[in-house]
């Protein structure tokens, strides 16, 4: 078995950026995408923020070779996914086995949501084309065609940590020699439903997000997309380019406690972070940047913090939430912050906690305030926590 | 290093659950819809802590639990689920309080339980299983990628490890509306009994909740092993198909003739089916073969009904006489290959073997 | 107060899914988390839910609900007086 799988590319739309390098910009110059909702046909607009891809559509369409019609999930996740797999360039090297492994919460709720609009008063109503999205693995496999990837081709659904476990199950097909290269991440467009459904937790924050600050009210949902190429050591040494980095430790666990919070000791955070240490032979001192889950809800932060302040008390690394920028993607959010990590270890930057007024007097330690360059950067934890405990946490290596 | 299946539970459309025999008798079903016969919760989990819970979450918690108990676990190393539609249940009651409320003010319980995970995760919550915790929602294969991953978790371990494993899905009533006008199902409901003597169009609804506890380590309790498993995807035609069925027992130094038992997918649709007929004449002529989804129904997880049954065909070396089947039948059942399509989009191989 | 009281036993047993107690049988000043019947932060969000959509009342934040709801015979008290004011 293999020991050490390589990020040889990278993709992602999100609210404050439709590629890669527009998101970059926004992180180096500190420009939040959270904003009033303009694409969204929902009654929260002009009273809940959002951070949405800046994007109609038709425009989306275009980009996707998706139809206008089709799900706009499914654009998203296209979109990341072929900027991930041209920048890999792993398509040059013949005979390649190659794999797709998506993550959603909502899959093509979109247009499920304007079915059962028209379904429910008549059952006889409703487009049954619009379905045809609606399955979280319907979406990963039009998306999967569109790259012409037809084997191992999976979906995850694990809440918050979605895109996580599926690097974790794309890094695991490559150590078992089952493939060569895995497409891996995730991908949620914005809908009523979930917009909704967080509203109704009474969680989401009427104004721009403030993680980790001590008087934070709660979290912007954002939309967006994101990957990873992850390849063997072997595809790595082929390629033109070098890796941006390893991946050297991860770890999922289940929390346990509750179904939509966190314990307050932050034990699934906690394990989850001690279990990625472990598996890359790693102290905590060897982490020089964490970036948060931090959400921004009470919770959250203060269970996600425990975690922190119990492992790297009193030698903190640099840490902050890029969900200040991005508000929270949800099943993609991982993935997108996969992404981040990896760039931060390709470039040695460390992205800042934006608009953090008062740090928790709980603790000890203090996120980022600015961007900046961190040239002896080593190793980047990335954590993730979803509904029903389920606890990621990956780990991004300097090569 | 071999997974193992330590035990299994299933709650399904016919009597499967907690019942000494093994396919006695077959429930019949006459409108194209087999729902599962479901036992009383509160003997298995506590009504403070189901009360929430969908009919989709207690099928699947009570299958989950009881196949630990038989398996004498209280706390695998790992839990995954597979499940195409997720909990449709809460997913519909949120979506139809959305729609009529006008967004507002909605059940949060409904929303927190609609998440695909929501069945793996009140698992761990009813036993405090802080371990390794996943969900695929694959489609056709997602039972056949949780075996995957639990047989890589299990290959990853150096001492004795156990995993979790189901394969859950439900009708509800919005559902399988959809699903009918979608064309799905009979347009004449014809009884389950007689789904396999009929050659029309469609099939009939299904659903189910089946569990597996696998391990690494070799006991004499041990059911059965899993020697293989894979999944491809829309094969151009039945050469494709066939191919990737002999490539497949290749890997395993095997061919077709090692097979004792081969168990179908067939879903009495008449064009689905052709790809068995087929399939059993350029490949499978000499093997004995059995068909299931007479028994649970047609639904997107309905393979881990069928490695419920393959696990208990080698275990009681016996094929249940109202089982539909053709072939003469080894005296020795070692090797069952279960091969199953889901509308020819997905489609999959399990390789269940005599330990 | 009494009727209104038995409306919300009522009510509380519907939206909490409550089956393995009768509504009846719920004590007026039982306490509703921790012991007792054991309702837990979800539950409350759920009660929040309820008292928008039958009584019209709004409950701005999560920890207030944990105040308002400790039992039967509070909630009546706290809605009996946001009525009161109401009109």
């Amino acid at each position: 078995m293999g020991a050490i799988v390589f990020v040889a590319g990278a993709g992602a739309i999100t609210g404050i950026g439709n590629n890669v390098p527009e998101c970059l910009a926004a992180l180096t110059e500190g420009k939040t995408g959270i904003d009033s909702i303009k694409y969204l046909p929902t009654n929260h607009r002009g009273s809940l923020p959002a951070c949405e891809v800046k994007l109609s559509n038709g425009e989306l369409a275009a980009m996707s070779g998706f139809l206008p019609s089709a799900s706009r999930n499914a654009m998203l996740s296209a979109v990341a996914a072929k900027e991930a797999l041209d920048d890999s360039d792993i398509k040059s090297i013949p005979g390649l086995r190659i794999g797709f492994v998506s993550a959603t919460t909502v899959g093509g709720m979109d247009k499920t949501e304007k079915f059962v609009a028209d379904f429910l008063p008549d059952h006889t109503k409703g487009r049954l084309r619009d379905l045809i999205y609606h399955e979280c693995g319907n979406i990963t496999a039009m998306v999967a065609e569109k790259l012409c990837i037809k084997s191992y081709v999976s979906t995850i659904s694990t809440a918050c940590s979605s895109s996580a476990n599926a690097i974790m199950y794309g890094a695991r097909l490559i150590k078992h020699n089952v493939l060569d290269a895995v497409i891996a991440g995730g991908t949620d467009a914005l809908t009523k439903f979930t917009l909704n459904g967080f509203n109704t937790l009474m969680i989401l924050d009427e104004q721009y997000c403030q993680p980790f600050d001590e008087n934070r009210r709660g979290l912007n949902l954002g939309e967006g997309a994101a990957y990873v190429v992850l390849v063997s050591e072997r595809v790595a040494f082929l390629l033109k380019t070098p890796p941006y980095c390893s991946i050297t430790g991860y770890c999922n666990v289940n929390d346990a406690y509750h179904q939509t919070a966190s314990s307050p000791e932050g034990n699934g955070p906690y394990w989850a972070m001690t279990g990625a240490l472990e598996m890359g032979g790693l102290q905590p001192s060897d982490i020089g940047y964490i970036n948060l889950h931090g959400t921004g809800t009470q919770n959250n932060d203060s269970s996600e913090g425990m975690a922190i302040q119990r492992l790297f008390h009193p030698n903190y690394p640099k840490l902050s939430s890029t969900k200040s920028f991005t508000g929270h993607t949800l099943g993609a959010s991982a993935g997108v912050e996969a992404v981040f990590s990896a760039l931060a270890i390709k470039r040695g930057i460390v992205y800042p906690n934006l608009r953090l007024q008062t740090p928790m007097e709980e603790f000890s330690f203090v996120p980022e305030t600015g961007f900046s360059k961190y040239p002896g950067l080593k190793h980047v934890m990335s954590n993730s926590v979803g509904f029903g405990g389920n606890c990621s946490s990956l780990i991004f290596s300097k090569i | 290093m071999k997974t193992y299946i330590r035990s299994t539970a299933n709650i399904s459309p016919q009597a499967t659950f907690n019942t000494p025999m093994f396919l006695g008798e077959v429930t019949e079903y006459h409108d194209n819809r087999l729902t599962c016969i479901e036992p009383d919760y509160n003997e298995i989990i506590s009504p403070k802590l189901n009360r929430r819970m969908s009919r989709l979450i207690k099928m699947s918690a009570a299958s989950a639990l009881t196949c630990l108990k038989k398996a004498g676990i209280t706390s695998p190393d790992a839990i995954i689920t597979g499940t195409a539609y997720g909990c449709l249940e809460d997913t519909g009651t949120f979506l139809t309080n959305l729609i009529e409320q006008n967004e507002e003010p909605l059940s949060p319980t409904a929303f927190v339980q609609s998440t695909h995970n929501t069945a793996g995760a009140q698992i761990a919550l009813l036993i405090k299983c802080n371990y390794y915790n996943n969900t695929f929602a694959s489609g056709g294969a997602s039972f056949e990628n949780t075996l995957l991953d639990a047989m890589m978790f299990l290959a990853e371990k150096k001492q004795t490890a156990n995993v979790l494993v189901g394969g859950m899905d439900e009708i509800t009533d919005a559902s399988h509306t959809i699903l009918s006008r979608a064309g799905l199902y009979k347009r004449n409901p014809v009884s389950n009994v007689s789904l396999f003597n009929t050659s029309s169009k469609g099939t009939v609804n299904g659903e189910g909740a089946a569990f597996f506890l696998l391990t690494n380590t070799p006991s004499e309790n041990n059911l059965a092993y899993i020697e293989a498993v894979t999944t491809f995807y829309k094969p151009a035609d039945i050469a494709e198909t066939a191919e990737q069925i002999e490539c497949f027992l290749s890997e395993q130094s095997l061919n077709a003739s090692d097979i004792d038992l081969l168990v179908m997918g067939n879903n009495g649709d008449a064009k689905q089916d052709k790809i068995y007929t087929q399939l059993q004449q350029v490949l499978f002529d000499e093997v004995a073969a059995v068909k299931y989804k007479n028994l649970c129904g047609e639904y997107p997880t309905s393979t881990a009904f069928a490695m419920w049954m393959a696990t208990n065909i080698i275990n009681t070396n016996s094929i249940p006489a109202m089982l539909y089947h053709s072939g003469n039948v080894n005296e020795k059942i070692n090797r069952v290959l279960i091969y199953n399509h889901y509308q020819n989009i997905y489609h999959s191989l399990i390789l269940v073997s005599a330990c | 107060m009494d009727k209104l009281i038995a409306d919300l036993k009522v009510q509380i047993a519907t939206q909490l899914k409550i089956k393995n107690v009768k509504p009846e049988d719920i004590g007026d000043d039982e306490p509703l988390f921790g012991v007792g019947l054991g309702f837990d932060s979800l539950d409350v969000l759920e009660l929040i839910v309820l008292l928008r959509q039958k009584y019209k009342l709004k409950v701005s934040n999560a920890e207030d609900g944990q105040k308002v709801f400790r039992s039967v015979k509070s909630i009546a008290e706290y809605i009996t007086a946001n009525q009161v004011q109401n009109t």
